[in-house]
């Protein structure tokens, strides 16, 4: 069925289809029409779930992580602050490797007090063990989301999975989305099954301590099974494109980046223009291209290095900035000659902004750029 | 009680068997205590209030895990238990 | 029937713990489990029953059990709930969160479960400061109480009621008790495990270690903090408060201070004091 709809309808639709039996979230802007629909759903029998009212972002993600622990399915959502006042519980969720499913709509972080997008809230928590993936259009939000959670519960990963929106720029536009129907989303994705939960035949102990002798172990052991989340979230990509007719292309979405002699790396919606602005360019005679990363965690760092090599000079624009450093994106690529910060706290990244990017590329201009 | 072996790998989570345990208690005693049964009422009341589950309902001490806290002597009305030099029974 | 000494479940399902001797809190864990049986979910906070409980390999609870943020016990609590409902398990959610676990850090988590009606059994073992880490102040550390942050005075605020907080946010049932008297204590657990929605129990739970008194005194102290009135065994159901039993040696209150090392800062006139506070 196709719709009119915004990024973050988009995302609850997926939900809906995914049918996780408890949704524990607290609202803030501009995630909350994501839980509103949802408790929507709830309320009308739409869904069949337990909504749980929490009272903070930390109790948002405890209850995610209580409902998984007893073996089922969960969602939750948040952003920028709510994201960093659950910050304490992502590296517990991912050590605990509980699948939990949660979308993150981008947003700037206080201070100052901002409420529109960037991508400082996500990427400060790079390290929590969570898979981090970004979305471009509505479109893929909703296929990320249902994707998310084959990957995040495959018995390969077991990894909890973060679903990042540009705030505003992706979750409050609309365009026209195709919304899969359950018959087509049951075929896709598996039941939710777990040796790891709660169980009264089996006992079992769950989030120990675990000394020096141990602890390495279960940190290289959740390591591997990031590794291990590329190859199935392949699979996965495979069997919904099977389904649903759309392929998406793991990590990287490579646009011209064959022969470009200039590429941009990207991360988010701000890409389009980025792909548009490269069209221009090549009809200018200059070899553009663009490296949209969707997945920041696992890190295609290989892939990326390899895409980036023939280049003669690539930047990074990214929507971040690790004070005293560079953008965490720049860090993360370590190829690319230029960092350009820009759309910070909301900021408009237009056509003129990345066309200027490539000047300064062509002009042999290097380090971090502020736009 | 009987102690589980050392796993030989870990779980591929912070899951694990409830109730696995691997080292005893007993070593950290200085004084143990030592049960009359003359005097014993079976009243229970040192297994109702021992910390760590050492005495049985049955009245008989579990020196692998008793630490020798000496709250069943006590709590013994009757005065059953009386607390030993655990050197003595070295 | 009602479960006494004499019908407790014979099972043992907090053993081979590494609390210290004599530590009241795996007390109140130990029997509240006997209680609830082999369908309890213990949930566990960071804190002295997380630290002494669940060691990898060496995992004390028998039943299914976890550790939770310091701050998530009762969220956690509430997740588990919801799940279980979902898989129609019938089972005992119930947590144990130490003083600093309940009044201060948990207490937003805490306050939202009551305010849902979440079904789940709430016990607070209160051993009065942060033993864990080293005997530090909590909102739980009473008048005149040393710890290694109230080094000197002893700490100058009392205790909070944490009691009629809970009762003020709605829960179903809420109760204090004491280790010092378990049959107390167990018949309110009993009667918690049959009520629908949120129940609390706050039960006095003395720290060798912290307390400053021998590792056989926990049980005594216990039962003296009730006896000279320190310690009320309330509870609040139906909207009612209820006393369970009047100070039996109200007199006794100084002398019950003084053979505490913890409260060796407190003057003639201090002691005084704490009658009134």
């Amino acid at each position: 069925m196709r719709s009119f709809i915004s990024g973050n309808d988009a995302v609850a639709a997926a939900v809906r289809l995914a049918a996780p039996e408890v949704i524990s979230a607290y609202p803030i802007t501009p995630q909350t029409t994501v839980i509103e629909r949802l408790a929507e759903y709830v309320e009308s029998g739409g869904l069949d779930a337990e909504y749980i009212h929490v009272e903070s972002e930390h109790s948002a993600m405890s209850a995610a992580m209580g409902a998984s622990l007893a073996g089922v399915r969960t969602f939750t959502a948040t952003s920028s602050q709510g994201l960093l006042y659950m910050a304490e519980l992502l590296p517990y969720a991912a050590g605990g490797r509980f699948p939990i499913v949660m979308m993150n709509a981008n947003r700037s972080l206080a201070l100052p007090w901002n409420i529109y997008g960037d991508q400082r809230d996500s990427l400060s928590q790079l390290d929590c063990g969570w898979i981090q993936a970004y979305a471009e259009n509505a479109q893929e939000a909703l296929d990320m989301t249902l994707m998310a959670y084959y990957i995040a519960e495959n018995e390969r990963v077991r990894v909890p999975f973060m679903v990042n929106l540009d705030g505003f720029h992706l979750t409050h536009t609309y365009e026209v989305v195709e919304i899969p129907s359950q018959k087509q989303a049951d075929e896709f994705l598996p039941r939710f099954e777990t040796e790891n939960k709660i169980d009264f035949d089996r006992p079992k102990n769950f989030g120990f301590s675990a000394g020096p002798d141990w602890n390495a172990q279960f940190h290289r052991e959740h390591h591997e099974a990031m590794l291990r989340s590329t190859q199935v979230i392949a699979e996965a990509e495979d069997k919904f494109a099977r389904i649903f007719g759309r392929k998406y292309s793991g990590a990287l979405d490579a646009y011209r980046c064959d022969d470009a002699e200039y590429i941009l790396v990207t991360l988010g919606c701000v890409s389009g223009i980025c792909r548009q602005v490269t069209d221009a360019l090549r009809e200018e005679g200059v070899r553009a291209g663009v490296l949209r990363i969707r997945y920041m965690r696992p890190f295609a760092l290989d892939e990326i290095r390899a895409i980036l090599a023939p280049a003669r000079a690539s930047a990074v624009l990214e929507k971040d900035i690790s004070f005293g450093n560079a953008g965490t994106v720049f860090t993360n690529v370590g190829a690319a000659a230029m960092n350009v910060i820009g759309g910070l706290g909301g900021a408009d990244i237009s056509r003129e902004h990345v066309r200027s990017i490539f000047v300064r590329l062509k002009n042999g201009e290097n380090g971090v750029i502020w736009l | 009680m009987r102690l589980k072996p050392l796993p030989d790998t870990i779980p591929d989570c912070t899951a694990f068997e409830a109730g696995y345990l691997v080292t005893q208690n007993g070593g950290w005693r200085s004084e143990r205590p030592v049960i009359d049964e003359a005097k014993c009422v079976k009243c229970r009341q040192c297994y109702l209030y021992c910390p760590d589950g050492t005495i049985s309902q049955e009245i008989s001490v579990d020196y692998d895990f008793c630490k020798g806290c000496g709250i069943c002597a006590k709590i013994c009305k009757p005065g059953a238990i009386a607390m030993r030099r655990e050197a003595d029974y070295a | 029937m009602a479960v006494s000494v004499k019908n407790l479940d014979s099972r043992e399902f907090f053993f081979g713990h590494k609390a210290c001797a004599g530590c009241g809190g795996s007390l109140a864990v130990r029997i509240a489990l006997k209680v609830l049986g082999a369908r309890a979910v213990a949930v566990l906070p960071a804190g002295c029953m997380s630290a002494v409980g669940f060691n990898f390999p060496q995992l004390a609870f028998s039943n299914n059990a976890l550790i939770t943020p310091f701050a998530a016990t009762a969220s956690v609590m509430t997740g588990i709930e919801a799940g279980l409902r979902r898989r129609g398990e019938i089972a005992h959610v119930v947590g144990f969160a130490g003083d600093g676990g309940t009044a201060d850090i948990g207490l937003q988590a805490l306050s939202g479960a009551i305010d849902r009606g979440d079904n789940l059994i709430y016990i607070c073992y209160d051993n009065e400061a942060y033993m864990n880490t080293g005997i530090q102040k909590s909102g739980l550390t009473p008048f005149g109480a040393r710890t290694t942050t109230t080094p000197i005075t002893g700490s100058v605020r009392r205790k909070k009621d944490m009691l009629a907080i809970v009762a003020a946010n709605g829960a179903e049932y809420a109760a204090s008790a004491s280790v010092g008297y378990l049959d107390d204590y167990v018949t309110k657990i009993e009667k918690a495990a049959a009520k629908p929605g949120f129940k609390y129990i706050h039960v006095i739970a003395p720290c060798p270690t912290g307390w400053g008194i021998k590792t056989n005194e926990t049980i005594e102290i216990a039962r003296e903090a009730v006896d000279v009135g320190l310690w009320r065994l309330r509870e609040y159901e139906n909207g009612q408060w209820l006393e369970n039993c009047a100070p039996s040696r109200p007199e006794d209150l100084v002398k019950h201070l003084t053979r505490q090392g913890r409260f060796s800062a407190l003057d003639t006139d201090k002691l005084e004091e704490t009658k009134n506070v």
